[in-house]
């Protein structure tokens, strides 16, 4: 008894906190819009009983995904999302596994000081650390400065406003999502392992290929769908870093809501943005058990 | 075939596979290895023992080349192996995790190293099932590492470090996470590979029992410094030290003033005749009293002026037992056999008011100095009745420990030191005859023990 209440209480969160908010989004993305408050049509009124449950499953329909499909800009910015999470993945696992590596590779005393100063940014709002790299990445900001007093550069870059910001925002912000698991990987792997590629003829170089990077393997994928999973439907960064020409569902989300005041429209995009990310999700998982599999 | 004896260490035209040249190795201000030199020879079975810190471990890095010597070298085959990094040398190494690689199969574990030297695949093939059929591996080729037994992975370390053949095989502490039952058969199962493979080993090793059983030669170590290397006989039954007595299997140390004893046969007798002597107050004379009433100077004179003419001349020569039969003398000289006891050495005092332990093997230039005897438990006899023996000492059994085929006694001698005899269980326990505070014999043999000096 005792167990299955401990079980049902994560159950019972998923189902307050996951599932009756989808279900209601659900409901909005079959809507159609009226102007009004709710700005959708049909809403359940239950006083006309059972009439008027049927009335509102006759006013739900597909249309708005429908609508989706005709206009070009949605699956444009669905696949210019994938593009650029995929690349901002790359980038964040080419500057973080580094970083992992050098951690797990510090002396046992440096590492709670070097763990601290990965989760350090977390203490200050996202939006500040995103705000502020507008002032760095300006066309007056301290990069440029520094560049143009150090003589590298004579005409100052322009960055901000430009994909380059969004990517340097998304490697920046998600970083230690990256970081955390590759860390955990390695240092749990056994010195002696890379010793013993040594002895049977590796070079370092072979060994890390054929031994740290397999054995960091789990720690690799998981990081990179901590990092790609957020970032497709990532909505502050492109919209502050990005300018006009960055292109991502989340903008385009927060768009049709608030500007446009489409509910159900947005909707029907958060809804297909949900499927798309089912299919990661799903692998990560799979990843999860395997990692787990190994271990036991 | 001929049994020759394999000791190339003995012979002085056979090369050293590896020879440690003034090697000293520094970690900061500690340091691991001090100045040492010897040499190693093919086809040897070599154990580096000693304490966990003692450098055993450092010397195996050393040759496997995670670690260079601070000063000196040491040679491979006659070449100075110091500019060749661990993946360029002809030496592979059994680690004490035995570091498989949890990802790879039995089998790619096993090719590892033969897939680096770029050997074909046929070839690859051939040696890893080579590999697997020695180490009895077969149907467990295609497991992963953590599919498999403790003994087994023990075995995959081992047919991965040799699938390469190297010339040296370097094994840390290769049973130390095996049980006692399994550790024992895999010893047995290592010389025997070692043999069928002929390949050179150097096993380091905190197990004195399995350094004894494997080895060839075992190099005791203490603090940085190889305190004796031998085999395991001369380091079980003569160490050099008091440390190696002590590190190696069970020992009892009994201090004392060595004094010379005097050369020669002579010196026989006199120590046979002294050593009885010690224990006269204990056991009465009687023996040795004439058996027939003897007059005294009055009754002579009397005897001699009176009954003389009436009971006949008096027989002054006293009375004598008939001469002993043939098989009452060979009886005789049995008894006193194992008695004898060889000339010259040393004794050694050792205690006030007792006898002191005669050590035939000892060397008289140790006389004077302070020294210790080593006498190792299963040579010491243990009874209630005094034994004919060189050193007898008396004692009371303080402990038992019984160890089903042996039993330990622990009996504190006069002046309170503790020794331990042992004793193989050939009766039933319900029926033995010491038991605890019982009053006892120890003794030991005039060569049983090791003269050590300070």
């Amino acid at each position: 008894m005792r167990r299955a209440t401990l079980i049902l209480l994560p159950y019972l969160w998923l189902l307050a906190l996951f599932l009756v908010p989808f279900v209601i989004v659900l409901k909005i993305s079959l809507s159609d819009i009226e102007l009004a408050i709710p700005p959708y049509t049909p809403t359940l009124d239950l006083s006309e009983g059972w009439k008027g449950l049927r009335d509102f499953f006759a006013g739900l329909d597909f249309e708005n995904f429908v609508f989706l499909t005709t206009d070009d800009l949605y699956w444009k910015a669905y696949l210019s999302s994938l593009q650029i999470a995929s690349i901002a993945t790359l980038c964040t696992l080419l500057v973080g596994y580094p970083i992992a590596y050098g951690m797990a590779n510090a002396p046992d005393h440096w590492r709670p000081t070097l763990m601290m100063l990965v989760i350090l940014p977390f203490w200050t709002s996202f939006l500040i650390r995103v705000y502020s790299w507008m002032g760095i990445l300006s066309t007056e900001g301290y990069l440029n400065q520094l560049l143009l007093s150090l003589g590298l550069i004579s005409e100052p870059l322009t960055i901000l406003n430009t994909p380059v910001a969004v990517y340097i925002g998304i490697v920046y912000t998600y970083l230690p999502f990256m970081i955390l698991p590759i860390y955990s990987a390695l240092e749990r792997m056994d010195g002696s392992l890379l010793e013993a590629a040594e002895d049977l003829g590796c070079s370092r170089i072979k060994a890390f290929w054929l031994i740290t990077i397999p054995l960091s393997k789990t720690g690799i994928i998981a990081g990179c769908f901590l990092v790609f999973i957020p970032t497709i439907g990532e909505f502050v960064i492109p919209s502050l870093l990005g300018g006009s020409q960055t292109l991502m569902i989340g903008k385009v989300l927060w768009e049709e809501f608030f500007n446009n005041r489409d509910w159900p429209v947005a909707s029907a995009v958060a809804v297909v943005l949900l499927l798309i990310l089912i299919i990661p999700i799903v692998l990560f998982q799979r990843n999860e058990q395997k990692q787990r599999e190994a271990e036991g | 075939m001929s049994q020759t004896v394999f000791e190339p260490w003995n012979d002085p035209d056979a090369k050293p596979l590896i020879q440690f040249k003034n090697v000293t190795k520094r970690f900061g201000e500690f340091t691991a290895i001090d100045n040492q030199s010897f040499d190693i020879y093919e086809k040897e079975f070599f154990a580096l023992l000693g304490p966990s810190g003692c450098g055993k471990t450092t010397m195996m890095r050393m040759l496997a080349g995670f670690e260079k010597p601070t000063e000196g070298t040491i040679l491979l085959g006659g070449q100075d192996i110091a500019p060749f990094p661990p993946n360029k040398r002809a030496v592979n190494m059994m680690f004490q995790s035995y570091a498989l690689f949890p990802h790879l199969s039995v089998w790619d574990n096993i090719a590892f190293g033969l897939k680096r030297d770029g050997k074909s695949k046929d070839e690859i093939a051939a040696r890893v099932e080579e590999m697997l059929k020695l180490t009895r591996l077969e149907q467990f080729a295609r497991r992963k590492p953590h599919q498999i037994s403790g003994g087994q992975r023990q075995r995959v370390a081992l047919a991965r470090s040799l699938a390469k053949a190297p010339k040296l095989l370097l094994l840390d502490e290769p049973l130390g996470a095996l049980d006692a039952k399994l550790r024992q058969a895999t010893q047995f199962e290592l010389m025997d590979i070692q043999e069928k493979t002929g390949t050179t080993f150097v096993i380091v090793t905190h197990d004195q029992e399995e350094a004894m059983t494997v080895a060839s030669r075992v190099a005791v170590m203490d603090t940085g410094k190889i305190i004796q290397a031998d085999t395991p006989q001369v380091i079980y039954e003569a160490p050099a030290s008091r440390y190696v007595a002590d590190f190696i299997g069970d020992v009892n140390l009994i201090d004392g003033m060595a004094e010379a004893r005097e050369g020669g046969a002579e010196a026989a007798s006199t120590a046979e005749s002294e050593t009885p002597a010690q224990f006269e107050a204990e056991i009465p004379a009687a023996e040795t009293a004439p058996r027939a009433p003897q007059p005294n100077e009055r009754g002579k004179w009397l005897h001699d002026k009176l009954f003389k003419y009436i009971l006949g001349p008096r027989e002054d020569a006293p009375k004598q037992l008939p001469p002993p039969t043939p098989e009452e003398s060979k009886a005789a000289a049995s008894a006193v056999q194992p008695y004898a006891i060889a000339p010259g050495g040393i004794t050694i005092h050792w205690a006030e008011g007792q006898p002191p332990l005669i050590a035939s093997n000892g060397d008289p230039a140790l006389a004077g100095k302070r020294v210790t005897l080593a006498v190792r438990p299963e040579k010491l006899g243990i009874s209630k009745d005094r034994p004919e023996s060189a050193n007898a000492l008396r004692g009371k059994v303080i402990d038992i420990a019984y160890l089903g085929n042996l039993s330990t006694y622990h009996v504190e001698l006069a002046n309170g030191t503790m020794v331990k005899a042992q004793l193989a269980n050939t009766r039933r326990v319900a029926q033995r005859d010491i038991t605890w505070e019982d009053k006892v014999w120890i003794s030991f043999r005039d060569t049983a023990g090791v003269v050590l000096g300070e």
